[in-house]
């Protein structure tokens, strides 16, 4: 998500391909260095959507279908 | 005399020279500039429309479809506090301690269901920290699930994250009490029509 502009697509890869998880990684941290969170979206407890937050590559469950990035929270007015 | 003058004249022409030449410079540089076609900004009157829409896209895709139909219907999202969570996972609790309304580029409003009391207003904001300047804000439905993730996600770090006030200081009370009657009614009538149609279903085969 980006101030101004809504979603932009960052990335896209398959895991299971080197070169393209090897991308995928870069990315990602390319984007938390620059100070943003990660989350996915999952389904939890009957079906109930929420969200998990990704803190490492690693946490990203395998069948994922994306990480949603999204400026860190700060103290509002 | 004449001679005498002109060679005077040279030599302080010569001597101020330092201080004439960088001011004609930039005088003529000033110049050229105010005669530069400057290329006119291009305004995108549709820019925010079609973020918007990429947003509203992006939350449907994510939320729960009852979490959706109540963000297009009402304009907030309800979100159950973590503790209420982890109580429905276990299946001990049916009535959740406390919850959150989500409104776009509004606090974070928390309070007792049961009661409808409100509790407290959390400001927070997702500013862009790589424009140094401050920031466009995210689409409103960008807003709504960005705190929807962060609530859902990590309750306790955004909401260490927000300044928390009591209710009233950006929510009207009273609009919040009447957004949480329309809540109900809402509620009643999904309920209503999910039974009408699950009635009318199972009907329909034997009729």
């Amino acid at each position: 998500m980006k101030p101004g502009h809504g979603e932009v697509l960052l990335a896209a890869g398959d895991v299971d391909v080197a070169e393209d998880e090897q991308l995928l990684i870069e990315e990602f941290r390319r984007q938390l260095d620059a100070g943003l969170w990660a989350a996915v979206p999952t389904t939890g407890y009957e079906g109930k959507r929420q969200a998990q937050m990704i803190h490492s590559f690693d946490d990203i469950p395998r069948d994922a279908e994306r990480v949603i990035f999204f400026p860190r929270a700060a103290g509002g007015r | 005399m004449l001679l005498a003058l002109a060679a005077t004249a040279l030599v302080a022409l010569a001597l101020l020279s330092d201080l004439i030449l960088p001011r004609l410079g930039a005088a003529w540089a000033r110049h050229r500039a105010r005669r530069r076609r400057t290329a006119p900004i291009v305004y995108d009157p549709g820019r925010e429309l079609r973020a918007e829409q990429r947003a509203r896209a992006l939350l449907r895709s994510c939320v729960n479809e009852e979490d959706w139909a109540m963000y297009r219907d009402l304009g907030f999202i309800r979100v159950w506090g973590a503790q209420a969570r982890r109580f429905a996972e276990g299946g001990r609790v049916k009535d959740p301690p406390y919850a959150y309304l989500i409104y776009p580029h509004r606090p974070i409003l928390a309070y007792v269901p049961q009661t409808n009391r409100l509790l407290n207003e959390y400001c927070v904001a997702f500013p862009d920290q790589t424009a140094p300047y401050g920031s466009e804000l995210l689409p409103d439905s960008d807003d709504v699930l960005a705190k929807w993730m962060a609530l859902t996600g990590d309750e306790r770090r955004v909401i260490s994250s927000a300044n928390m006030h009591l209710p009233g200081r950006q929510l009207d009370p009273a609009q919040v009490t009447r957004d949480l009657w329309r809540l109900t009614q809402w509620e009643r009538g999904r309920l209503r029509n999910a039974g009408g149609s699950q009635l009318s279903t199972n009907i329909d085969p034997g009729s």
